[in-house]
C-alpha cells in the first residue's frame, strides 16, 4: 500500500489517495493523482534511507514510475521559490 | 416680480446642480462602500485559534517520522536542523568524517550555509514554499513543521534544484549572525551532551 500525501497550510499533510500500486484501478487512481499534482505545481518526494550510509533522506519524485518499489508514502510540497 | 424670483432659482439651481450630483454620487459610493463591508465581515470564515496549532502538530509529526532521530531531537531541542551538504554527504558515506559544509534548517527562515569546521558563516539562502492552490483560506504559508521538512526533503534529495532557485545574501540580511553563532555553540553543546549521554548509557550496561 503507498499513501499520497499533501503539505497544507492550515491543515499539515492532508492524504490525497491511498492504494496498491500491483492492483490496476488503484494504480491507474494513484496515477491520475500524482499527475495532477505536478500540474498543480506541486514536487513529490519520497522518504528513503541511504543504502550507504544508513541515513534517512528523500528522493526526488519526477514520474510516477521513479517511486521506488517499497515506497510506502509520497509527500507532495509546494516547489521552492527565492523568499 | 415672482417671475424674477422664479428665474433667479431656475439660475441658482442650474449653477448647484452639478455639486447636488457629485454629493449624490459619492453618498451612494459610501452607502455601496458599507454594504461592501459588511458582506465581507461575514465572508471571512470562522477564526479558529486551535486550528493553526493542530496543523502544527500534525506537521511536527509527519517530520518526526522523516528525519534520523539525531535531527528529530535537534529540531526539537534546539529549533532548527542541520543538513550536510550534498557533496560532503558523498564523502562521508561509510566514513566518519566531519562535512565540509553544512545548513542550518529554520522553520520559515532562510537556509543558513556554514563550514562545521570552524563555524564560518557562508551564506543565507531565502526559500519559501508558497501554496498557491487556494482551497487554505487564503494562507499561503506552511505549518513551521512542514516548511522544515520542505526544506529537508528538497535539500537531501536535490540539493542543487533548491539553491539555485533560493535568493543568496550574504548572512545577516534576514537573521543575525550573533544568534546564528549563539545557535551553532549551542549545537556542539547540544552534541556533546548527546554523545556523553551514549557513552554513559554504553558503559552503564
Amino acid at each position: 500500500m503507498i499513501r499520497f500525501l499533501r503539505m497544507k497550510p492550515g491543515h499539515g499533510e492532508l492524504l490525497l489517495a491511498e492504494g496498491d500500486r500491483q492492483v490496476r484501478e488503484d494504480e491507474e487512481r494513484l496515477v491520475e493523482e500524482f499527475r495532477r499534482q505536478l500540474d498543480e505545481g506541486m514536487w513529490a518526494a519520497v522518504p528513503t534511507v541511504n543504502s550507504g550510509s544508513g541515513r534517512r533522506e528523500a528522493q526526488m519524485i519526477r514520474d510516477y514510475g521513479e517511486i521506488p518499489a517499497g515506497a510506502e508514502r509520497v509527500i507532495f510540497f509546494p516547489r521552492a521559490s527565492g523568499g | 416680480m415672482l417671475l424674477a424670483l422664479l428665474a433667479l432659482s431656475l439660475i441658482a439651481l442650474a449653477l448647484a446642480a452639478p455639486m447636488l450630483a457629485r454629493e449624490a454620487r459619492r453618498w451612494r459610493k459610501q452607502r455601496s462602500d458599507r454594504r461592501a463591508a459588511a458582506e465581507n465581515i461575514l465572508d471571512v470564515p470562522f477564526y479558529d485559534p486551535g486550528r493553526e496549532r493542530r496543523a502544527e502538530q500534525r506537521a511536527r509529526e509527519l517530520l518526526r517520522s522523516c528525519v534520523n532521530d539525531e535531527e528529530w531531537g535537534m529540531y526539537r531541542d534546539l529549533g532548527f536542523i542541520r543538513v550536510e551538504g550534498r557533496h560532503a554527504r558523498r564523502a562521508a558515506d561509510g566514513r566518519k568524517t566531519r562535512a565540509p559544509y553544512a545548513y542550518l534548517v529554520y522553520p520559515n527562515k532562510p537556509i543558513v550555509a556554514y563550514v562545521p569546521e570552524t563555524g564560518q558563516l557562508l551564506s543565507e539562502y531565502c526559500v519559501e514554499f508558497p501554496d498557491l492552490g487556494g482551497g487554505s483560506g487564503g494562507r499561503t504559508r506552511l505549518p513551521a513543521s512542514d516548511d522544515v521538512l520542505a526544506k529537508w526533503m528538497a535539500l537531501t534529495s536535490d540539493e542543487a534544484r533548491v539553491i539555485r532557485r533560493a535568493n543568496m545574501h550574504l548572512v545577516g540580511r534576514q537573521l543575525d549572525p550573533a544568534r546564528l553563532r549563539r545557535d551553532l555553540w549551542r549545537l556542539a553543546e547540544w552534541e556533546r551532551r548527546r554523545a556523553g549521554g551514549a557513552v554513559s548509557r554504553s558503559s552503564s550496561r
